[in-house]
This record gives C-alpha cells, sequence and structure tokens, in this order.
C-alpha cells in the first residue's frame, strides 16, 4: 500500500528538507497565529494554504498532528480535511509532520478549568477560552486526553475548505472561468465543459494566490466520508507486517542498544560490574548511563543478553518499599492538612435524614505495558540530535532532548512515528533521555535503544493507587445522599515534576470520575485528598476516572441496592443531564433491562462522565459453579458526533477490553521497591477466551465534539463489581477483582 | 548458519542460543514478526516452521529444524492471504503491533481446521495478546477467513 508506506518518507523529507524557496499565505499572519512549519521547508512549485495542507506536482500531503498509538487519528484527521478538500480517499499522502507551536491543541482546555465537562455556562466557556490560551502560547501541542477530534473537528475541516477554495481561484486565474462556475471532486477542479484539473497541476498556480479562507463549512449532511464507514489509511499495512512502528525502523549504519537501570525508580546505581557483560559476543561496549547500564551490541539480542551478565549495586527507592506502606499513606491522608479541595457540596449529607451505607474502595497501580516496548532511535552528531520514535508530547520531546545533549531544541529533529500502543506511557521521556545519553556515548553512530519487556514493566509509571471512603444515605427507597472522599497520590503532580513543571492548584484527576457526574443529588460531597508522592505514576488511559470513578458508582449502587430501589431506574431518576439520561436509557434498552434471566446470573449498571462523554454501560455475568463468566456487555456514550463508525465501535471495544481486563486480572505491586509484576505472565489483563459480547451505540445528543479513546474505560470495573453483586451477592471493593472471585 | 524464511536461504554467523526472532528481525532485517515479551507470553513473534505456528523468541537459531515462514512470506499488501484480506474486511488493528501474531496464529490454525469451532477459536488464540482489545474483530475475522479457506 503506497500511501502508509510513503508516510515515514515523507516524515523524512519534511524533517530534513532545505529551504529552496516558496510562498505560503495563510490566517496566521492576520490572526498572529504560529508559524505555518511548512513554509520553512517548501520547495519550488510547491504551495500549503496552512499548516496541514502541502500540494507539489506529483502528490497532495496532509499534515496529521496528532500522533497515532493505534486509536486511528491519523485517517479521521486525514478525513477531516478530505472531505472538505474533495480529496479521493487514500490518494494522498499523510505525515505526522514536524513539532511546532502551530499545532498546539484547543482540546486540552477543556480538561484544564474547574467546570464540570457538562457545564455550558458562560463562566465555564469563558475559563476555557483563557485556559486554551495559555494552550496557545505555550504551544503545547500533543495527543491526549482524548481531545484528537476535539481539536481536530473544526479547524481541519476549515484547512481543507481553506485549500479547496484557494485551488479554486487558482484555477479560475488560469482559465478566465469564475469561480462560482467551478466545482471539485476527487483531487480535481472540474470546469463547466467538464475538463479537470488536477490539484497537483494547479500547485504552482496556487502559491501565489492568497489562501481563501472563512468559507463556510459544509452541512454534515452533504458528508462523503465523515459518518460512513471508511477505510482506515493504515489498515492494510498492520495487516501485512509492513507497517514500521519506531521499534522497526533501520538507519543507515545502526547499532542495537539496550539499557538496565535501577528497578527500584529513580534509585541511584551505587555500582556495577561489566566485566562478564563485556566478554559476551556481539557486545561492542558496555557504560553507565544515569542510574544505570547501556549495552551496545550488533543485535538487541546481544544487547539484552549483555546487561543481564551485569553485576548490580543498586540504591534503594525514593518511595516505601513495601506495597503495604503505600496503602498506609492513603489511608493516613483522609485529613484536614491533606484536602486538595473540595469539588461538591450541595445540600448538607452530614445532616440528611436516612438509613446509611459506609464502605472503602481500593483501585491498585496498573501499568500501561503497550505492546511495542519503548524505544528510540538516536544520531548525535556535531550539528544536533536527530531522533525517530512515537511519541505523544513532540515539543516536550525536543526540549528533552536538547536538554540532556547540551544543545537548543532548535538543534533537534524529530520523526514521529505510529505506535504500537501507549495508554499513557509514550507521554514519558525517561526512556527517550536514556537513548540520548547512549547516542552521545556513541557520538556519530545511530543507535537503536530498545527496552527488554521486563525493563518495561519495571519502568512503567503505573496508574496511581487511589482509596475512597464513603458514606450513601437511603430514605423512602430512594438515594437521599452521597458523600464521596477519595484519597491518591497527584498523578499530574508526579508526571509534571519530571518535565519541571509544578501543579498549581488541585489535581483534577484524583477526583475525576466522583466530582463530574451530572446527577442532580440533593445532598452531595465530593472531597478529593492528595497523599504525598509514592511510587513514579503517570496517565494511564482515561486517568483518575478509572479509580474516583469506580469508587463513586459502585457507592452509588450499593445505596440503591440498600435502599431496595431498581439499579437503572434509580440513576436514570437521580440524573440532571440531558444526553446522560439518554445514554442511561439507551443501555437500558439494549440490554432488555428488567428481563428475565437465570437463577446464576445477574447484571450490573454503571455511568460515568469521563473526558466530556456520558457513558452507560450494562454487564451480564454468569455465576459457573463459583466461576464467574462474563457474557454480553452493552455501552452507550455519547461523543457529540461519529467520525468514523467502524474505528468508534472497534475503539470503545478495545475500551471495554481494557477497563474489564484490567479491573478482573491485574495490578502492580511492590516489594523491596521493586514492582512485583515484571512481564504479561503477571500482568495479563483480558485474553481472547475472557471476551465477552460487546455491543455498542454512538449517540449525538450533546453539543460538542469529543474524543472516545478514554471514555469508555471507567465504567467497566463498577458495572463488573455491580453485576457481580447482583449474581453472587458478593460486594467486590477493590480491584483486581481476582483477588476475591474466580473468573471462567 | 543457514536458514530457509519465505522462500530464501539465508546465512547468518551468530551465537546459536539467538532465539530466530532476533535472528529476523536484527540480522535479516524481517521486522513484521515483532518482540513484545520475550518469554512466549504474548505471541507478537509468532512465525511457522514447517508450517507449525511457533513463538520464534523461544526457538534457538542452532535448534531450528525446519522453513521458516513470516508474516511477510503469506502475503503482502497486493497480494493478500485470506486471513489478511479478513483483517483488512474487519478492520481488526487499532495499534496493529500484536496483528503479524494473531494472523500467523489464526493462518496456521484453519490451515489444519477450517472449520473451527467457537471453542476452538478461543482457545487457540488466547496465547495472542492484544493490548488494545481488538478480540472481537479477532474473533469475526477468524471466522471470515475460516470461510473464505473452505470455499477457496
Amino acid at each position: 500500500m503506497g500511501i502508509v508506506s510513503s508516510i515515514t518518507r515523507r516524515t523524512f523529507l519534511i524533517g530534513s528538507s532545505a529551504i529552496a524557496g516558496g510562498v505560503a499565505f495563510g490566517i496566521f499572519a492576520a490572526r498572529q497565529e504560529p508559524e505555518n512549519p511548512l513554509v520553512a521547508t517548501l520547495e519550488e512549485g510547491e504551495a500549503t494554504f496552512n499548516p496541514w495542507v502541502l500540494i507539489d506536482s506529483e502528490k497532495v500531503t496532509l499534515i496529521a498532528p496528532h500522533g497515532d498509538k493505534g486509536q486511528g487519528v491519523l485517517s479521521t484527521q486525514a478525513a477531516l480535511i478530505a472531505e472538505e478538500m474533495d480529496l479521493d480517499w487514500g490518494d494522498f499522502d499523510v505525515s505526522f509532520g514536524e513539532p511546532s507551536g502551530a499545532y498546539w491543541n484547543r482540546g486540552f482546555a477543556e480538561e484544564g478549568v474547574p467546570f464540570m465537562s457538562t457545564d455550558d455556562s458562560r463562566m465555564a466557556e469563558t475559563m476555557r477560552g483563557i485556559v486554551g490560551g495559555i494552550t496557545k502560547l505555550a504551544q503545547v501541542q500533543g495527543t491526549g486526553g482524548s481531545t484528537s477530534m476535539p481539536d481536530s473537528y473544526v479547524k481541519l475541516r476549515e484547512a481543507g475548505a481553506m485549500a479547496r477554495e484557494t485551488l479554486k481561484a487558482a484555477a479560475s486565474a488560469k482559465t478566465g472561468v469564475p469561480v462560482s462556475d467551478l466545482k471539485t471532486e476527487i483531487g480535481k477542479v472540474i470546469l463547466p465543459d467538464g475538463s479537470e484539473l488536477k490539484y497537483t497541476d494547479l500547485a504552482a498556480d496556487a502559491a501565489d494566490i492568497t489562501p481563501i479562507k472563512d468559507t463556510p463549512l459544509r452541512d454534515p449532511s452533504e458528508w462523503k466520508y465523515l459518518g460512513k464507514p471508511m477505510e482506515r489509511l493504515d489498515i492494510v499495512a498492520k495487516s501485512t507486517g509492513t507497517m514500521m512502528y519506531g521499534a522497526d525502523l533501520s538507519v543507515d549504519g545502526m547499532k542495537f542498544a539496550t539499557v538496565c537501570v535501577n528497578p527500584r525508580q529513580g534509585g541511584e546505581m551505587l555500582g556495577f560490574d561489566a566485566t562478564a557483560a563485556e566478554a559476551l559476543p556481539g557486545v561492542e561496549k558496555v557504560f553507565p548511563i544515569t542510574n544505570g547500564v547501556a549495552a551496545v551490541a550488533s543485535n538487541t539480542w546481544y544487547a539484552i543478553q549483555a546487561v543481564r551478565a551485569v553485576e548490580f549495586d543498586w540504591g534503594p527507592a525514593p518511595y516505601p518499599a513495601e506495597q503495604d506502606a503505600h496503602w498506609t499513606a492513603l489511608e493516613n491522608s483522609f485529613g484536614e492538612e491533606n484536602l486538595d479541595s473540595e469539588w461538591r457540596n450541595d445540600g448538607d449529607v452530614t445532616t440528611v435524614e436516612g438509613e446509611k451505607v459506609e464502605a472503602e474502595y481500593r483501585s491498585p497501580y496498573v501499568a500501561h505495558a503497550p505492546l511495542e516496548p519503548m524505544n528510540a532511535i538516536v544520531k548525535v552528531t556535531d550539528d544536533g540530535v536527530e531522533i525517530w520514535t512515537g511519541h505523544q508530547m513532540p515539543i516536550f520531546l525536543t526540549q528533552q532532548v536538547a536538554a540532556v545533549a547540551g544543545i537548543e531544541p532548535e538543534q533537534v529533529t524529530f520523526h514521529n512515528q505510529f505506535m504500537g500502543g501507549s495508554f499513557g506511557h509514550r507521554l514519558e521521556f525517561e526512556h527517550i533521555k536514556q537513548a540520548v545519553e547512549v547516542a552521545m556515548e556513541m557520538k556519530g553512530t545511530p543507535v537503536k535503544m530498545t527496552y527488554s519487556r521486563e525493563e518495561d514493566f519495571a519502568h512503567d509509571f503505573p496508574r496511581h493507587i487511589s482509596m475512597g471512603r464513603c458514606t450513601g444515605v437511603h430514605a423512602d427507597g430512594k438515594v437521599v445522599g452521597l458523600d464521596v472522599a477519595v484519597s491518591s497520590p497527584s498523578v499530574l503532580a508526579s508526571q509534571g515534576g519530571r518535565l519541571g513543571q509544578g501543579l498549581p492548584g488541585p489535581d483534577s484527576q484524583i477526583a475525576a470520575g466522583a466530582w463530574n457526574n451530572p446527577y442532580g443529588f440533593d445532598n452531595y460531597r465530593m472531597r478529593a485528598y492528595r497523599a504525598p508522592e509514592l511510587a513514579p505514576v503517570s496517565s494511564w488511559r482515561a486517568v483518575g476516572a478509572n479509580g474516583a470513578g469506580f469508587i463513586f458508582d459502585t457507592i452509588l449502587d450499593e445505596t440503591i441496592h440498600a435502599a431496595g430501589a431498581d439499579p437503572l431506574e434509580e440513576r436514570i431518576r437521580l440524573m440532571d443531564h440531558e444526553p446522560s439520561r439518554i445514554a442511561l436509557e439507551t443501555v437500558g434498552e439494549m440490554s432488555s433491562w428488567g428481563g428475565e434471566l437465570a437463577p446464576n446470573q445477574g447484571r450490573g449498571v454503571a455511568y460515568v462522565e469521563s473526558f466530556g462523554v456520558p457513558t452507560a454501560q450494562v454487564v451480564q455475568v454468569t455465576n459457573d459453579d463459583g466461576f464467574i463468566k462474563i457474557d454480553k456487555v452493552w455501552i452507550a456514550l455519547d461523543v457529540g458526533r461519529v467520525l468514523d463508525p467502524v474505528n468508534f465501535e472497534n475503539l470503545v471495544q478495545g475500551g471495554v477490553v481494557f477497563g474489564l481486563g484490567h479491573a478482573m486480572n491485574s495490578e502492580i505491586t511492590y516489594s523491596d521497591g521493586m514492582a512485583l509484576q515484571t512481564n504479561y505472565h503477571a500482568h495479563e489483563a483480558m485474553r481472547l477466551y475472557q471476551t465477552p459480547e460487546i455491543f455498542v451505540r454512538g449517540l449525538e445528543n450533546q453539543p460538542k465534539m469529543r474524543g472516545v479513546g478514554e471514555p469508555p474505560v471507567p465504567v467497566a470495573a463498577p458495572s463488573l463489581g455491580n453485576a457481580i453483586f447482583a449474581a453472587t451477592g458478593q460486594r467486590i471493593r477493590e480491584m483486581p477483582f481476582n483477588k476475591y472471585v474466580d473468573f471462567v | 548458519m543457514k536458514l530457509t524464511v519465505n522462500g530464501t536461504e539465508h546465512e547468518v554467523e551468530v551465537d546459536p542460543n539467538m532465539p530466530l526472532l532476533w535472528v529476523l528481525r536484527d540480522e535479516i532485517g524481517l521486522t513484521g514478526t515483532k518482540y513484545g515479551c520475550g518469554i512466549a507470553q504474548c505471541g507478537a513473534c509468532t512465525v511457522h516452521v514447517d508450517g507449525q505456528a511457533v513463538r520464534s523468541c523461544q526457538v534457538a537459531i542452532g535448534d531450528l529444524n525446519g522453513d521458516v515462514t513470516t508474516i511477510e512470506g503469506i502475503g503482502n499488501p497486493e497480494t493478500l492471504h485470506a486471513v489478511q484480506e479478513s483483517w483488512v474486511e474487519h478492520q481488526v488493528a487499532q495499534c496493529g503491533y500484536c496483528q503479524s501474531g494473531q494472523i500467523m496464529q489464526a493462518a496456521s490454525m484453519l490451515e489444519f481446521n477450517p472449520d473451527p469451532s467457537d471453542d476452538v477459536i478461543d482457545a487457540v488464540m488466547s496465547g495472542n495478546l492484544c493490548r488494545c482489545g481488538t478480540y472481537p474483530r479477532i474473533r469475526a475475522a477468524v471466522k471470515t477467513a475460516a470461510a473464505k479457506i473452505r470455499e477457496a
């Protein structure tokens, strides 16, 4: 497949081609937008109208700056442009582009404000605007927080429309036919007499025309691609072994390397003996790097064997050595002095009359463990550093690389790659910095550094642990109050700390999934407590809502059951947000909630709002002689608009599998300062035999465009726990659930 | 040491303990076969040795006793294998990193049993981990591929 196989080459080209003249216009100067990075690389006869479209006499290249870690956004970004530009699907190149402030992420503003995602008040929108401005000024280009579509939805269609109208203007200037008489289709301008001018043949003319902006966008009813099944641009490459991930790339003269760094994350290396390692076949060099050792060899396997042969003297971990002490730290953090924020205090839950349900919950550390281990190819020369890897934060990456190499970020050339998963690990920089250290030792020679799976687990920066202490109050068969307290270390402080950035104000991710669900409780208090930093942690797909959403929805479910109400009906009664109520009603209808079940079956429902997406799910389980089998899952979620229905279904099903699998089977625990789980045998999540049938419905009732990478995940644990309770009477208050029940 | 991969003979000078996986990837340059775990837990490195699906991370090159077929050997973007065709039709892949192994496992299974029951599919394919959770589509694509192979 030519399209995909050429992406990597094109990325190289854009990153490295010399300035050879050319013209670019755009909205940038007029609105003081960041500079279009494509201008600097324009060749004679090439045209760019904005940072996302580049045309020369041979092809159209679209820039998709949001990284693709499997969620398919390379394709959907291209579809947004192609829809307005009238390109033939697939008849263009796509590149991840180069790091640039022009690609600042508008979507990050949404989660950066202390307003519920469902809050469209003027105050909330104003604050989003202010935070958006900061994001722009800070040139925060990045992929995460399910922001790719919220960020791209309007601006990429505008980019396509601008390109189309400018090409029409060029055709008009060339032929004398008025623009109003011109049409466009599949990469061509069509004249009234039926003759055609390819976009590529108009590139040189278009370069001299001021880009036409402010063209109205097409109504969705006119869409040819969006909203309809499309073939993902990467699907053939990913089905034939021809997709080149960072781990697969080869650079001329490249050598192979790996590292072994203190498995007590952040601990020092006190000493090492590499005598045996250096004597192994294929090993070229073994040398110390920060907190560990690197081996360079003629084959990755030789390098891994070499670091395994090194004798290490590791220093202690900068956090409690044993897991119990981590939980104790959380238990001890429910005090005024640790109050991070009181996110909700509606009514007065302390005085409301009724029967009380009290419970404590735990959500463990979990590894991201994407199947492609962390890796990077780095070449260090006198001119700077060139790096090939897949990463979610391109500009931060160039800054981190520059800091290690002692150069300026402008001297770093970054070629972003397709990622073999991330789930948040590829927001981190430790492996990147190590790869640069290795390449500095091998100056002039490109080195591919690949983690062993064991190194990847030891340095995963898992999801943060959290603990909930909750009280539910019910009276007259109804829920009348909830008091939810969550304590956890701050994932944003841990992540930001490694970048040298503090966290001003409270960490929304301690409370996410608990404070922001748009129920209309008369009495609701939600307090977040910040525990001290423990093991270094990082954003794990859906971040805080995994723990706090589990805590919130389970205490709600326990209170509903204690009240004797129907779990779905009571949630619907309490819900104070129309799209969310529809999501709940939809899973009820999809699952025929209330229908007959066998005596050993049970169903649970859960609702968690995550990254602006109201998400409701019903899980059905069978208790098969003491073994729990998940039969079916129904999930309905509202993203505003479903842009690629096939990919949408796949991503949501994958999110369900990811959420359920880890809730059932996975945790990271520490002993002697090290993660005990060293490979997938001890951290399996879900395999195919445990996978239920999963029915997905995308809803389009909310006014905003939302992303769907993360939202399906947090509902998994509570809906499964609620179903197990319904089937067995056993209430599970701690993940992973396999500590308490056996699964088929 | 000599080995035959996708019908081509290669000669490599390596430690006989080196797993076939790393011979394929770093010596021969066939990177469609992936490294995921190194301990036969994920299946990303699955190749065929004389038609049988094996985890190439567990086969020392010195012990290799048969012809090797990798994902690059069963089909290509222009001429897809029936299993690959089904994987494209169902748009199985998300990140795609595990899919070479999934496809090689499925192709081997269908070679021996072109009409596998749901239980057989679950049992055989459960050795291949997919972190993105594409399992529902893997199930569907295996069935489509089985039908194609039976009709062929």
